[in-house]
């Protein structure tokens, strides 16, 4: 369906992928660090769910100490680099900074954030190194924030960990599905790189279909598989060409460069979730003449942060509430030319020449995890599909308890 | 609106502001600018034997992202040919009959220097002249500057050469770098000055580059201490304003200098007795128009609280200057904590807990509540809290009234008047700071 009349130059569409948070400049970084007020028990901090330690790493940007300040914030947060651009921080740490209350805005943390890791990133300054040999052996299903993380952790400690991953890259979602201005594929596995960097060893292309087997060569198995497929909508015209779930859109768009990544002149979503969002302004910026979401409950019902309602509003994304998908119409020669909905004056068909499907994902079925002592679970795939900052969260709790198990809790680098 | 005409010992200038003596009155161009856009007068830079300077001169001390909170250098005095000075100098007098036209000398410690330079700068129609004894570096080391004004013999006889020719007033410069600035104050007094002006720089080195670790400002590789100027020094100036404002043998007017940046501190300078105001580093970093709002800010405040003229003013808080021996012991506070306007930041607890006396309480944040509150037994009204909390008015202290009548610890020490109660946990080691949180 490539449809070149109304394509975007590739000048275009560089700009309207472009990072929509730009870094800070060093004057802007410094001014905004000298804001923070150094709360005591931060509010900041306690909102992070890897409880980055918010004021001391802004004091150390203050102070130039930008090495300093990227270790404060990595040593608790594997992924500290992808979380400063990803992070929904309006309902996260700067949703709780207290600065709110006082100049009704908060500190600019997650910006900070980046200017502080970014400096890592550029300098190539390592601020980790593997732990002494323990000789226990960890196997890792799923080469995500979630399983990096536990990874990270557990080479400090000492341990030899190697790492199964289905697909071609690592990274998980943050190679193949955060939105592109927000984190693009090579800060994502730079950030990845350095955590292999360790001596992680790293299987791709290779898809685990039993942990049991696992268990037979392994001390102890992490599980980070994510979620599955996108659910389905179960009307009729589903399987239709011109109709395609959010997920596989946003992964071609990511790995491609983006003149070729498919997109209608009207493009409907179905869903009201972040994903959904996600998916219709990318839409949008690929040049997409209307972009719109359809949603079969109200504006106050929908799932989405608002920040992330009002960005879709920005870029002109259009809206129909109370309008439940009922079928998509065939145009007859291969593609799709409407959706047609129940509205409460009746039924309605929205013109359209591309359905994507953003109704949440469900769970990976394939891969039993069985109950076992020797076996962990975090990230998407434990928690029902929440942030990178949770999954980074989780594979770091995991590897505190797999390292206790396999020393008895003594601590070793 | 209110008057600002002042005659400072006789200099008239159509308001307060002084430009200071350094590089913003270096030439006619620049304080003939100056007196356009609104200053009521200049002291000119230093004129001597002209002296050579090195490159790089200013070192700057920031405080977060704010510029020039403190500033040094490493200067001389004007690098002109004193002719030409001179020459300028009645340029602008004849051109602004007036403003106020200081001649700032500094010449050899020698009577005949003296005597000369005065008669060819009164030639000019100056309309006073200030004696240079405070300058801390480069001229000290020949025997200039505060080599002589940290001396009060020195002082006395250098003023008294001047005095036996000098027919305008003369105000001498007084250096910050002595341990006790009465006394170089009385010796100037002794010697017959008309008026004073203080401070000058302090000593100082600004900072060492941490890559070299050169001092700076740096100068091919090495820096000397330079004089310390700047909004930093204001509370340094103040001080000694008062004191020799307040010294009953000195007596005579004052130009306050010292960080002088805004209105306000114009107004807290007149307040402990200064005459007439000069500023230099504001002016330097953000040149002369900040005249502007020194005169509409004072004029209005002093609008507003129905002063009429600079003399209402003029020394208001002297009085209020005491010994701290003659502070009241039952004057008792309590710091309160408006927790509407708590934002939550626990900076007050914090700076309590470690730096004061334990008196803040911490409550669990998620309890919808207040997060901190004032243990009140505790408390000993210090002001730390309410200096550290960022809200405006949020942490205030309060006046706990009581029946004693105010007693100083000079009269308690004689045996005389009663202390109220205080509260045993002002003093008690069993109060442990780890078992509140
Ligand atoms: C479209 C979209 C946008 C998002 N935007 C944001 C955002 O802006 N900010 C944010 O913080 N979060 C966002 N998220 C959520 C975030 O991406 C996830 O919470 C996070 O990636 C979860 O990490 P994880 O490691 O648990 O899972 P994943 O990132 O999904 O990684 C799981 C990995 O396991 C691999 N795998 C699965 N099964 C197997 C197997 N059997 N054998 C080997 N490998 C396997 C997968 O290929 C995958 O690489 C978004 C999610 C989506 C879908
Ligand atoms: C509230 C307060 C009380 C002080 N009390 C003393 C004191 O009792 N004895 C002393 O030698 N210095 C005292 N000082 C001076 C400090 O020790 C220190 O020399 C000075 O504050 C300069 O250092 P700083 O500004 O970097 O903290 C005190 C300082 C402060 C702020
Ligand atoms: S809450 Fe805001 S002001 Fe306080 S430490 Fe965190 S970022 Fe700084
Ligand atoms: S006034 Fe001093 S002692 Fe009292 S609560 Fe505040 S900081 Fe503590
Ligand atoms: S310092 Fe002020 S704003 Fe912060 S917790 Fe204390 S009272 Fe509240």
């Amino acid at each position: 369906m490539p449809q070149p009349e109304f394509r975007l130059s590739d000048e275009q569409l560089e700009r309207n992928f472009a990072d929509i948070a730009p870094p800070l400049t060093t004057d802007a970084a410094l001014l905004e660090a000298n804001q923070c007020l150094f709360c005591h028990d931060a509010p900041c901090t306690i909102a992070c769910p890897t409880h980055i330690d918010v004021p001391a790493f802004i004091k150390k940007i203050a102070t130039g100490n930008l090495r300093g300040s990227a270790r404060v914030i990595l040593e608790v947060n594997p992924f500290g680099h992808s979380c400063a651009r990803a992070c929904p921080v309006e309902v996260l740490c700067e949703g709780a900074c207290v600065l709110n209350d006082r100049d009704e805005q908060p500190i600019k943390i997650a910006l900070l954030q980046r200017h502080a890791t970014d400096y890592v990133l550029e300098h190539k300054v390592k601020l980790f190194k593997a732990g002494k040999p323990t000789g226990k052996r960890v196997a890792i299903v799923g080469a995500g924030p979630a399983g990096l993380s536990c990874a990270r952790n557990l080479r400090i400690m000492g341990h030899a960990v190697t790492v199964f991953e289905s697909r071609s890259q690592p990274g998980g979602l943050n190679t193949y599905g955060i939105a592109e201005y927000k984190l693009k594929a090579d800060v994502a596995l730079a950030e990845v790189q350095d955590i292999l960097d360790l001596g992680v060893e790293l299987k791709t292309g290779v898809t685990i279909e039993s942990i049991d087997q696992l268990l037979t060569q392994y001390d102890a198995v992490f599980v980070g598989v994510g979620l599955g497929n996108t659910k389905k909508l179960g009307i009729p015209g589903e399987d239709l060409p011109g109709v395609l779930d959010a997920i596989t859109f946003i992964e071609h768009l990511k790995t491609h460069p983006y003149r070729e990544t498919d997109v209608g002149r009207h493009v409907v979503v179905i869903g009201a979730g972040n994903t959904a969002i996600d998916a219709v302004t990318q839409a949008k910026r690929l040049g997409a003449a209307a972009a719109t979401i359809v949603y079969r409950r109200s504006e106050a019902d929908m799932p989405c942060y608002h920040y992330e309602y009002e960005l879709a509003k920005r870029d002109g994304c259009g809206f129909r509430f109370q309008a439940a998908p009922q079928r998509i119409i065939s145009n007859g020669s291969g593609g799709v030319s409407g959706l047609e909905v129940r509205t409460d004056g009746g039924s309605e068909t929205i013109p359209c020449d591309m359905v994507i499907v953003a109704i949440g994902q469900g769970p990976r079925e394939a891969l039993k995890i069985p109950e076992h002592p020797k076996v962990f679970v975090g990230g998407d795939c434990a928690n029902g599909g929440a942030e990178i900052v949770n999954a980074a969260a989780d594979g770091v709790a995991a590897a505190k308890r797999i390292h206790e198990m396999l020393t008895g809790g003594d601590a070793n680098g | 609106m209110a008057d600002l005409r002042t005659n400072f010992t006789g200099v008239e200038s159509p308001n307060p502001f002084w430009l200071a003596s350094g590089p913003p009155t270096n030439t006619y161009g620049q304080v003939a600018k100056a007196f356009d856009q609104g200053w009521g007068g200049a002291v000119w830079k230093t004129i001597g034997e002209p002296i050579i300077n090195v490159f790089s001169r200013y070192g700057s001390v920031d405080l977060g992202q704010n510029r020039m909170m403190g500033f040094n250098n490493i200067e001389l005095i004007s690098d002109r040919p004193i002719a030409e000075n001179l020459k300028e100098i009645a340029e602008v007098k004849r051109n602004y009959p007036k403003h106020a036209v200081i001649a700032s000398l500094m010449v050899e410690s020698k009577q005949k220097a003296w005597h000369e330079m005065v008669k060819q700068t009164e030639d000019t129609g100056a309309d006073g002249i200030e004696l240079n004894f405070g300058c801390p570096h480069g001229m000290s080391e020949r025997g200039m500057g505060s080599a002589v004004g940290q001396v009060p013999d020195y002082t006395c006889q250098i003023v008294e050469w001047v005095k036996e020719v000098a027919t305008i007033p003369v105000i001498v410069k007084l250096t910050p770098n002595v341990t006790d600035i009465t006394y170089i104050a009385r010796a100037a007094v002794k010697g017959g000055a008309d008026a004073l002006s203080l401070i000058n720089t302090i000593n100082s080195i600004v900072g060492v580059d941490l890559t070299t670790f050169e001092p700076q400002p740096s100068v091919a590789g090495k820096s000397s201490h330079g004089g310390y100027c700047g909004p930093a020094v204001k509370p340094i100036a103040l001080h000694l304003v008062s004191a020799v404002a307040g010294d009953p043998s000195v007596k005579i007017p004052i130009s306050g200098i010292g960080g002088i940046a805004s209105w306000r501190d114009a107004a807290e300078f007149i307040a402990l007795g200064a005459g007439s105001l000069q500023v230099c580093t504001a002016v330097m970093h953000y040149g002369f128009r900040i005249v502007e709002d020194l005169i509409d800010g004072l004029s209005n405040w002093m609008d507003e609280r129905g002063h009429r003229s600079l003399a209402d003013i003029r020394g208001r808080a002297l009085p209020r200057v005491a010994k701290w021996e003659d502070l009241d012991l039952n004057y008792h506070l309590l710091a309160h904590i408006d927790q509407e306007k708590c934002i939550k930041c626990e900076l007050c607890w914090t700076a309590c807990e470690d730096g004061a006396h334990q008196a803040i309480r911490r409550l669990p944040r998620d309890n919808g509540g207040p997060v901190v509150e004032i243990i009140d037994e505790a408390c000993v009204g210090c002001n730390l809290c309410a200096a550290v909390c960022p809200v405006q008015d949020c942490i205030t202290m309060q006046k706990v009234p009581n029946d004693y009548p105010a007693v100083s610890w000079k009269e308690y020490a004689a045996g005389k008047g009663k202390l109220a109660p205080r509260s045993e946990q002002f003093h008690t080691a069993t109060w442990s700071p780890s078992t509140k949180h």
